[in-house]
């Protein structure tokens, strides 16, 4: 995107006021979407987004400035900017060679959606806006939602590493309203991947948009959802929220360097069950949090937090990972090119136990059952956190019965990780995720296999 | 640089071809950010942004595009592609640019040029200053994990070819602190604030307390028994609740049947102590604004009065469709659309202050803080339950500090069951000000 010469004039000049290490994080993003609802196709939408963050570092300094104006003048008054910002005063010219890097992407294209017809992306809204009413006459409200992102970047740093990247997401996601004698409730349902238009042969929007519907119908029958301590038995795929808020917050480097979680210092420690392996893992293909490199260039990995219950590592960015002397984990991330990057998660999952999940279900003789999670929230200090749970149903003598209404769920992590006692093998992975964190959201991923947690509060209002 | 922004509007909005409706929303902001740990500046942002959303209406259908870049070129194609995209939407005769209604701004003093003159040297000394009065304020104090200092100045203009011509100009700055009290087993994190146009009003110690106060009062909390019982909520917390009330009673909630009260207009929705309003007119309102989204002059708005449903808010859209008015409520940035939703919400306050609220509780709870409030409230169905913590009222006193519960309840029967409005204003950093809230039958679920 930007040429060799000029990269290597921006480092030089980043540099030119001292400072140990400087990059370039060049960002070209098109996105694309389309909105159904209210049966009406309301919108289509475009947009376009190019700059370029730079970063000097010098000593526990960062400084940093960025600009949409990439040409020569633009990036070079940034990176005078950025080095002002850092500045030690010491001087001196530091020269950038830099020498390119490849990469391959765990994430290869088919069909790049913005070869696609536009009225192509209409024709999914609707197929599924009927497949959705079709489910029945207490469907009152459907909005379907269609996007594509295409991500270039472009990294140089004054390592002289030179890399890039193409990333390519598509979703599709559908809401729906159910209306019943004791008022409306909402089922929703979303499918997205690293990948391209060719997500539409994987999935079937109007199967997509049937789930959507029925979770809504179910929860007009659900009652009040009890309140206090239960056995809590969280389903595949989407449960992996749990872990996202439980611990994997608690393991991000930056957090460890602060002391600003229950985590620090625990590394060859038991701190989960030891049914428990915690993987992050930016190489799986196609999945939501997946990519070549990250934002800082380095190249995706696959990395084993918690292993048979033991903390084996955290998780690490350039900059936590300079300080400690050693290498990046490849969880540096940022949201775009006006963001600094900071530690992040990429998929995050419970690797597969052994158990049929029918028999964890047949063994709890009273609980809820979580099949579906909304997002959460952690408090990395103490380590308690909250996930919604979006479709739920009672266990009752080993059998799941009755639907229950929407709420949080809430646990101290640590308690809560060690407290597992059961783990399925069907391990699957769950919905498109953001996780926000400092104000910056990031796609990521999540799963994890059927698992069981013997007490966890859930916020209910049933007495 | 708002005469530039004008002219660029100005030049999109005549490139319209007979027949076509075109609005353009141009931005400028300028940033600094100043984040310091341990006596060190740890990073140093500064950075302008640009961006540009244009509206295309042609034969009924509606199409959008925006960049994140004023250049010509980028501008032109920006323009087709919003042209393109009107081609695939429904067709819908309730679709139309907003006309000037004759509602006459508000002037709001919502810009101090002092932003400007405020040196850069001075930003990283309040920021150092605050983290250095923070760590010394309590020997409890484990850590000041972070300390930032920012500002901003931001101009927009929204031009359109039905005569709308609306820009202005405003600035902010704000200092926050976080801290981290405590040790062991028992560490808790606190959160201090204090916001200002002019950066050389924020203030340090208010900010310091806050956030040592907030952290240091949770050491030792535990998690309490499962009951019913009335809470007092903390003005932050009762902000955040008016938010997402106010989601309820928007306009396009009501249009696309998503609203609990869309038919309830002249009926009591809510305890007599409540009348709701957003009046984004108030210059005290840190959202205050002279114009909304579409450059209509913003308004008082009164939604709830005195527990009576009386208004839904509304852009020009939603209005029209509904037989109404815009309320001057469409809400946006370059990047959407303009939705529809409310810009500076407040309780009518009452009397009394939060120590006075708390000595008539015999058993209650103090909520000091919520978390998970997006999965954990469903403004469709109006069901709610949110993680918390906060300190036990015990025979109208504050006792020993809680934690890992929820509260839940649904937000119909929440308004309803408000026993008294705190006279303790506060204008939060937020699109909704803050006081004390004294609701009563919240089941709180813990251990």
């Amino acid at each position: 995107m930007i040429d060799q010469a000029l990269l290597e004039k921006t480092l030089t000049t980043a540099t030119g006021r001292g400072g140990e290490f400087a990059e370039i994080f060049v960002e070209d993003r098109q996105s694309s979407g389309a909105l159904l609802d209210d049966d009406r196709i309301e919108e289509l939408s475009s947009g376009r987004s190019r700059g370029a963050g730079i970063r000097v570092l010098v000593g526990d300094s960062t400084g940093f400035a960025h600009t949409a104006d990439l040409t020569e003048r633009g990036l070079l008054t940034a990176a005078k900017a950025a080095a002002d910002a850092a500045r030690d005063g010491s001087g001196g010219v530091k020269t950038v060679d830099l020498s390119t890097q490849s990469v391959t992407t765990p994430s290869p294209v088919s069909i790049y959606p913005d070869s696609v017809a536009k009225q192509r992306k209409v024709e999914l809204l609707n197929l599924a806006n009927d497949a959705a009413r079709g489910v029945g006459d207490a469907i009152s409200q459907v909005s379907v939602g269609y996007g594509d992102v295409r991500r270039r970047i472009q990294i140089a740093n004054s390592d002289g590493l030179l890399t890039g990247d193409d990333q390519v997401k598509t979703r599709f996601s559908i809401s729906c309203v159910a209306n019943g004698d004791a008022g409306m409730q909402t089922g929703r349902e979303s499918v997205g991947h690293s990948m391209g238009f060719e997500l539409f042969d994987q999935y079937d929007v109007t199967e997509v948009a049937r789930k959507a519907a029925q979770r809504a119908l179910t929860k007009l029958l659900a009652r009040p959802a009890p309140s206090g301590e239960v056995t809590t038995v969280i389903g595949k795929g989407g449960g992996g929220v749990l872990f996202h808020e439980a611990c994997g917050h608690g393991l991000e480097a930056d957090h460890v360097a602060k002391q600003s979680t229950v985590f620090a210092g625990r590394v060859g420690e038991l701190v989960a069950s030891p049914l428990v392996t915690l993987i992050d893992d930016g190489t799986m293909a196609h999945e939501w949090g997946a990519f070549a490199i990250d934002d800082e260039g380095r190249p995706a990995q696959r990395n084993v937090l918690i292993e048979d219950g033991i903390l084996i590592d955290f998780m690490w960015d350039e900059l936590r990972a300079r300080a400690e002397g050693r290498a990046s984990s490849g969880n540096g991330r940022r949201q775009s090119y006006k963001h600094l990057p900071m530690v992040r998660m990429t998929n995050t999952y419970i690797a597969n136990g052994e158990t049929d999940p029918a028999d964890i279900i047949a063994d709890t003789d009273s609980g809820i059952f979580v099949a579906q999670l909304g997002g959460g929230q952690v408090n990395t200090v103490n380590g308690d956190f909250v996930f919604g749970m979006t479709e739920a149903y009672l266990i009752e003598n080993g059998e799941i019965t009755e639907p229950i209404r929407e709420g949080n769920l809430i646990g101290n992590g640590p308690e809560i990780l060690t407290s597992i006692d059961a783990l399925g093998n069907d391990f699957e992975m769950g919905s498109p995720g953001t996780c926000g964190k400092d104000g910056q959201g990031v796609p990521v991923g999540d799963g994890t296999p059927t698992l069981r947690v013997p007490a966890l509060t859930v916020g209910g209002t049933a007495a | 640089m708002l005469d530039d922004l004008y002219a660029l509007g100005d030049r999109v909005v005549a490139l319209a071809k007979p027949g076509e409706q075109i609005e353009a929303v141009v931005v400028n902001e300028t940033d600094t950010e100043v984040r310091v740990f341990e006596g060190d500046v740890e990073s140093f942002t500064s950075a302008t942004s640009q961006g540009i959303g244009i509206r295309v209406i042609n034969d009924q259908r509606q199409g959008f595009a925006w960049a994140g870049s004023l250049d010509p070129a980028v501008v032109e194609s920006t323009l087709s592609e919003a042209r393109d995209n009107a081609t695939f939407g429904s067709i819908d005769t309730g679709l139309a640019l907003t006309e000037p209604d004759g509602v006459e701004q508000a002037e709001l003093d919502l810009y101090d040029e002092r932003v400007n003159q405020f040196a850069t040297d001075r930003k990283i000394e309040l920021a150092l200053e605050l983290e250095a009065i923070t760590k010394d304020r309590d020997p409890r104090v484990m850590l000041v994990e972070s300390v930032d200092f920012a500002d901003s100045v931001s101009e927009g203009v929204v031009v359109s070819t039905k005569g709308i011509r609306v820009g202005g100009r405003d600035s902010g700055s704000y200092v926050t602190a976080t801290v981290i009290a405590g040790g062991g087993d028992d560490t808790q994190v606190g959160f201090g604030y204090s916001v200002n146009r002019d950066p050389g009003q924020l203030d340090l110690e208010y900010a310091s307390k806050m956030a040592v106060e907030r952290s240091t009062r949770l050491l030792g909390a535990v998690k309490p028994p499962t009951e019913r019982l009335t809470v007092v909520l903390d003005p932050m917390v009762t902000s955040q609740f008016l938010g997402i009330i106010a989601s309820t009673l928007s306009g396009e909630a009501v249009l696309k049947g998503r609203s609990l009260f869309a038919d309830r207009l002249g009926e009591t929705v809510a305890a007599p102590t409540i009348t709701l309003v957003d009046d984004p007119t108030n210059p005290k309102a840190f959202t205050a604004t002279e114009a909304d989204g579409e450059g209509l002059a913003t308004r008082r708005n009164v939604l709830i009065d005195g527990g009576s449903l009386n208004k839904f808010v509304h852009n020009s859209y939603t209005g029209r469709r509904l037989n109404t008015a815009s309320t001057g409520n469409a809400v946006r940035g370059f990047s959407s659309t303009p939705g529809v939703g409310t810009m500076a919400l407040s309780l009518v306050p009452g009397k009394r202050a939060q120590a006075e609220l708390i000595a008539s509780i015999d058993n209650g709870v103090l909520i000091q803080g919520v978390s998970g409030l997006h999965s954990g409230v469903n403004p469709v169905s109006g069901d709610f339950s949110t993680g918390a913590d906060g300190l036990r009222i015990r025979n109208g006193e504050l006792a020993e500090p809680l934690r890992e519960f929820t509260i839940g309840s649904t937000l119909q029967r929440m308004l309803l069951d408000v026993i008294e409005v705190g006279g303790d204003i506060e204008w939060l950093p937020s699109s909704a000000a803050g006081l004390s809230l004294v609701v009563a039958d919240i089941t709180l679920s813990g251990a």
